[in-house]
């Protein structure tokens, strides 16, 4: 076998601890390496035209290159040596940065333990097996998880391409918290206004199969094809009926027992309703916990009045199987609450603040829904408490975010374009209200958004001040709030009427759960993990899922929707070709060896290994032994390492090539 | 961060005194927001973190905030960043001393040293002894003269120092622990 | 039950009423004290003031004794030395250099962890229900707010035994006693602490805010757990009178005296007498009726 050693400099990554033409020079010598050279960057455009050089010039076999690690460019040596004419699997990739200059000092140790690795991918490349890809059909359809913004915009994209698109919805309806919002920054449009076409064009696609009050339960499978269980939650109400008429929820007796998490708990909803107004689809969903059939058997008045007897008390939520290819995730964030947390917790609430005791300290939702036209005050300014306006408002930005000691370390991005618009809006319904701003730093960097802070500055008359607040306390229903303006360097303390805490945008509370059933990682904040930071914003490292919107970091609305476009096209590429290849980098049981222990399936991740039976020719079943899904496989290696027969072996991977990798050293 | 040329600073002595870098304070002002002897002070808690972030150290040091610090700890309990501005005051309190600098609260120096040497010869802080000593080096000879007689006719101000058995022991604390 | 017990200076002068009424309070209740022996300032003040190494070794000096005296556990009354105590405590044992200063400079080894508590920790651990067991009268007319002051529940990682923004613990034994707590605004703000002799004008500032904010909601007594700030908001009363012409005065009580008199002991026992501002409970009852 003519094997041929290219080793890079990657400039002065490697180069400048391992000293590489004394590694090629060395590896000369190795038995079997026919040419052994040394180049700056072996990845680029000469480096690897070298390569293919060598290897038709010299009627190489095999090739071993010293470089940086396999994640980064194995896919480009393979390549090249498919473009020489080798097999892809006859590479091997030497760590010569991640494991070798980048965690050693003393040049001379780090270049001999350079060609010590050398030498073991050479021995291991002499036992190589030339593996082909392997191909597999892929399911067109997309599983779109949150219907908010970031959902929908995925949606129609993916829809409009051509393609089925399941979208799954937790809440009764989607819109998510966009449909909340009064108006939008920086063009201060009507939020509902420039949403709910969007809305209704997903529920009216013939492409989209729109599921509500639903969530996923199960994800099996893998890129291209996947297998989703989804729970469709028992509304109690009959969707093929019920023509939205609204009758059941006017008649509803039990007015004022739930609060409406729609109008951020500043109103009450009845036991039967919809969350607002607007909502797709506008069927209306029983609270069972509040509903008095359920407590008690008695009312049905709902029962009485709906003219298509849509009413079904004893609905069970069903199951529901789809099968996709790609997988978006869409679900968004949720707000930080102020209120005490429990002891074990690593966040405190804010005690300074009241800990959510005081009625007119208000998180910026809420006070969306009290501007909003159709909240719970139809967009008049009036106060939580006494329903009074308020003549003077504090707006207090950073609470939770930028605060390693009671929230969360990381700025959330958007709370000093909101306050600007909450203060602006405000000052345009109150023409003689006073409005506070209390800010750390300003952060517009938007188009039109720097102009937009200006404005509420410059024409509506907010006062900027610089510094944070200490504490908020109530004194004759006025609240008394104790801030310093660190620009001048004087105390400032506000009597004001309202006070609104721009708090941290944080993932949903069951994201890390969700991220688990996908099978996809999550950070410390329960955001889920994007494959690359600069490169790869848009695919979670799972293959086939995708994310869009603020469940991968803060970000505003404008951004949602081009990260929800981008998802979309990851996902249509997938579809772009009928079949996926797939490496054969895959686990194979050894029929004769396997003595149907089933450990393997047991600590298999990916649910690969099945049960199959090995028959006489008569049919008589001899014995139970494992065998590996080549579909499923994701050539972790769990199964080859847990196996006490050693009956399995991991193709690239085997027992062979990699003891003679390790006798090497 | 660099070890070659570097010149060991004020800012180091307060690294070392309070086991925190003052880098970690950004200026947000909740500290300042929520001091309660804010308003006598002549200059703001955190501008005087500033001060020393940016190397002016005399102003710093010459400041009176850091004698009126109450030592609440309010400031260091509702930092964002975790700094503990009260641990940083009572390091800069200890450099001024250490440098000998003028302070300008003359009448807390006083009361410290009043109290410390009540304690360092006897053990424990005895009360008229200290107002007495207080007395003489501020001669703020009518204070407190109002509620003195009160508390001495209800036994609340000994005439007698109790002095505790193992006085040497506190005086070898007081001896190994002197500023230099 | 046996607690060891750290006085402080206060509690020999002019804090001599919380000595007594402590002291007869817990015996009450079962439990005994075994006084540090020879026990010297906390390095509280002062010393932690100017000199950091000074007031560690000065705190230190007596978690050395209590461990000599073979005790486990200790409560300091005073809320300055308590926290003075567990927060070198806490540095000394969070900091390897620290702890061999600290045993150079007393000529000692620590070996084992002594708890310091603070008041409310040891009716916390004596067992509230004690009190209402043993109660006698049931304080029905007080209206009270209970103030903690700073150095109870800050800095909370430390101290860690209540919230240090919306306390709750002190509400939950003056409860014990039948009196009702108000819920105001400055449980936990200063009183100006040492600035009592050197700046009183800042005591005077503080301390008026406070009893004010307490009458304004509701309350017509105050309970303490700080010799401090006792004699802030209740001998300072006189000169408040002097610096502000409409002060009303306002009676401040320590948290065991309140106890005390749940549990049958009078003013006089107690040491309420000794106060600056007088408090009798069945005169007030009286003038309520009479009202």
């Amino acid at each position: 076998m003519k094997i041929g050693v290219f080793i890079c400099h990657c400039g002065e990554n490697i180069g400048r601890t391992v000293d590489c033409p004394r590694v090629a020079k060395a590896c000369e010598w190795l038995p079997g390496v026919e040419v052994s050279i040394d180049y700056k960057y072996m990845c680029s455009d000469p480096g690897q035209n070298m390569i293919k050089k060598e290897i038709i010039d010299k009627k190489l076999d095999a090739i071993v290159v010293g470089s940086c690690s396999p994640h980064m460019h194995e896919k480009t040596f393979r390549k090249a040596a498919v473009a020489a004419g080798i097999n892809p699997f006859l590479v091997e990739i030497a760590n010569l940065r991640e494991h070798c200059s980048w965690v050693h000092d003393d040049i001379e140790l780090a270049t001999d333990k350079a060609i010590d690795l050398v030498r073991m991918s050479v021995e291991k490349v002499k036992r190589n097996q030339p593996l082909t890809t392997i191909e597999v059909p892929v399911t067109k359809r997309t599983l779109v998880i949150g219907g908010g913004i970031a959902g929908i915009q995925a949606a129609l994209d993916v829809a409009n391409a051509g393609y089925e698109v399941v979208l799954v919805e937790k809440e009764p309806s989607i819109g998510g918290h966009m449909s909340q919002l009064s108006e939008t920054f920086p063009t201060l449009d009507c939020s509902q206004c420039i949403l709910t076409p969007r809305m209704v064009e997903v529920y009216q696609h013939p492409k989209i199969k729109l599921m509500t009050y639903s969530e996923v339960e199960k994800v099996d499978g893998f890129i291209g094809n996947f297998t989703v269980t989804i729970r469709k939650k028992a509304r109690h109400i009959d969707e093929e009926k019920c023509t939205g008429c609204g009758l059941c929820i006017t008649k509803c007796p039990t007015k004022k027992k739930a609060y409406n998490s729609f109008e951020e708990n500043l109103a009450f909803r009845p036991a039967v309703y919809v969350p607002f107004p607007q909502a797709v689809p506008n069927i209306p969903v029983i609270d069972e916990t509040v509903c008095m059939y359920y407590k008690n058997g008695k009312c049905g008045v709902c029962v009485k009045v709906c003219g298509r007897e849509a009413i079904m008390f004893d609905q069970q939520d069903k199951l529901v199987t789809e099968e996709v290819g790609a997988i978006i995730m869409a679900t968004g964030y949720k707000l930080y609450n102020i209120d005490k947390k429990p002891d074990d917790s690593i966040y405190k609430g804010y005690g300074e603040y009241g800990y959510g005791k005081y009625k007119d300290v208000i998180d910026g939702l809420q006070f969306e829904r009290i501007a909003s036209a159709s909240g719970p005050t139809e967009g008049e300014f009036k106060r939580p408490s006494d329903g009074k306006e308020p003549k003077k408002i504090v707006f207090i930005q950073c609470v939770g975010s930028r605060d390693e000691s009671k929230g969360f370390s990381y700025c959330s991005k958007i709370c000093c374009m909101y306050t600007a618009k909450h203060a602006m809006l405000y000052k345009h319904k109150v023409h003689d209200g006073e409005a506070y701003v209390f800010y750390m730093d300003i952060r517009s960097g938007g188009k039109m958004y720097d102009e937009f802070v200006r404005r509420a500055i410059e024409e509506d008359g907010v006062k900027y001040i610089r510094g944070r607040v200490s504490k908020i306390t109530e004194e004759d229903g006025k609240y008394i709030v104790k801030g310093e303006d660190t620009l001048s360097g004087m105390p400032i303390t506000i009597d004001a009427d309202m006070v609104v805490l721009a708090t941290a945008m944080i993932a949903q509370p069951d994201a890390s759960e969700l991220a688990q059933t996908i099978g996809i990682p999550y950070d410390k904040h329960g955001f889920f993990n994007e494959a690359h930071p600069k490169l790869r914003p848009i695919e979670s490292t799972t293959g086939g899922v995708f994310l869009a919107g603020a469940c991968q970091s803060p970000k505003d609305i404008p951004e949602s929707v081009a990260m929800a476009s981008a998802a979309a096209a990851k996902a249509m590429v997938l579809f772009g070709s009928d079949m996926l290849e797939r490496e054969p980098v895959v686990a194979k049981v050894n029929a004769d060896l396997c003595a149907g222990c089933f450990y393997c399936k047991k600590v298999c991740p990916y649910s690969a290994v099945e049960v199959r039976e090995v028959k006489t020719r008569d049919g008589i079943v001899i014995k139970e032994i494992a065998y590996v899904n080549e579909g499923l496989c994701q050539g972790c290696g769990t199964c080859t390492a847990t196996c006490p027969s050693k009956s399995i072996e991991l193709a690239g991977f085997n027992n062979e090539e990699i003891f003679a990798q390790i006798a090497a050293l | 961060m660099s070890t070659h040329n570097h010149v060991h600073t004020i800012a180091d002595d307060i690294k070392d005194k309070t086991f925190q870098d003052v880098s970690l304070c950004y200026q947000c002002g909740k500290c300042s927001a929520g001091c309660p002897v804010r308003y006598y002070m002549d200059i703001a808690p955190n501008k005087v973190v500033r001060l020393i972030q940016l190397g002016f150290y005399e102003e710093a040091l010459k400041s009176t905030t850091p004698w009126l610090c109450a030592g609440c700890m309010t400031c260091s309990s509702r930092c964002p960043q975790e700094f503990d501005l009260a641990k940083f005051m009572d390091a800069v309190r200890e450099i001024a001393l250490e440098k000998g600098v003028e302070i300008k609260s003359k009448d807390i120096i006083k009361f410290h040293e009043a109290f410390l040497n009540q304690i360092e010869s006897h053990g424990r802080a005895y009360e008229v002894g200290l107002v007495a000593e207080y007395k003489l080096k501020t001669m703020h000879l009518l204070q407190d003269v109002d509620s003195s007689p009160g508390m001495f006719l209800k036994g609340k101000l000994k005439i007698f120092p109790h002095n505790i058995k193992d006085k040497e022991s506190v005086k070898k604390i007081f001896k190994k622990t002197a500023n230099k | 039950m046996k607690v060891g017990y750290f006085p402080g200076c206060s509690q020999t002068g002019t804090a001599k009423e919380y000595d007594t009424s402590l002291r007869k309070v817990v015996e009450k209740l079962g439990t005994s004290f075994d006084e540090l022996k020879d026990w010297s300032c906390c390095g509280a003040t002062s010393a932690h003031v100017t000199n950091h190494q000074l007031s560690n070794a000065l705190a230190m000096r007596n978690i050395m004794i209590a461990e000599q005296q073979g005790l486990d556990e200790m409560v300091a009354p005073c809320a300055a030395c308590y926290n003075r105590l567990v927060l070198s405590q806490h540095e000394t044992n969070k900091h390897p250099e620290v702890k061999a200063k600290v045993e150079s400079i007393l000529e000692t080894k620590f070996t084992k962890e002594v708890k310091v508590m603070n008041l409310l920790e040891l009716f916390m651990k004596i067992g509230l229900e004690k009190i209402k067991e043993n109660r006698k009268v049931e304080l029905k007319e007080l209206k009270v707010a209970c103030y903690y002051g700073c150095l109870l529940v800050r800095p909370s990682e430390i101290t860690k035994f209540d919230d240090s923004e919306q306390p709750e613990s002190m509400e939950k034994v003056v409860e014990m006693t039948g009196a009702k707590t108000v819920d105001w605004n400055s449980k936990v703000e200063c009183c100006g602490a040492a600035h009592s002799i050197a700046r009183r004008d800042i005591v005077l500032d503080l301390s008026q805010k406070i009893l004010d904010d307490a009458k304004k909601h509701g309350a017509n007594v105050m309970v303490v757990a700080c010799p401090m700030c006792h004699t802030n908001l209740d001998m300072r009363q006189t000169a408040m009178r002097h610096v502000n012409p409409e002060h009303q005065d306002f009676p401040v009580l320590y948290l065991t005296e309140l106890i005390g008199l749940a549990l049958g002991m009078d003013e006089k026992e107690l040491g309420i007498n000794l106060h600056t501002i007088k408090f009798n409970y069945n005169e007030l009852v009286a003038e309520k009726a009479a009202v």
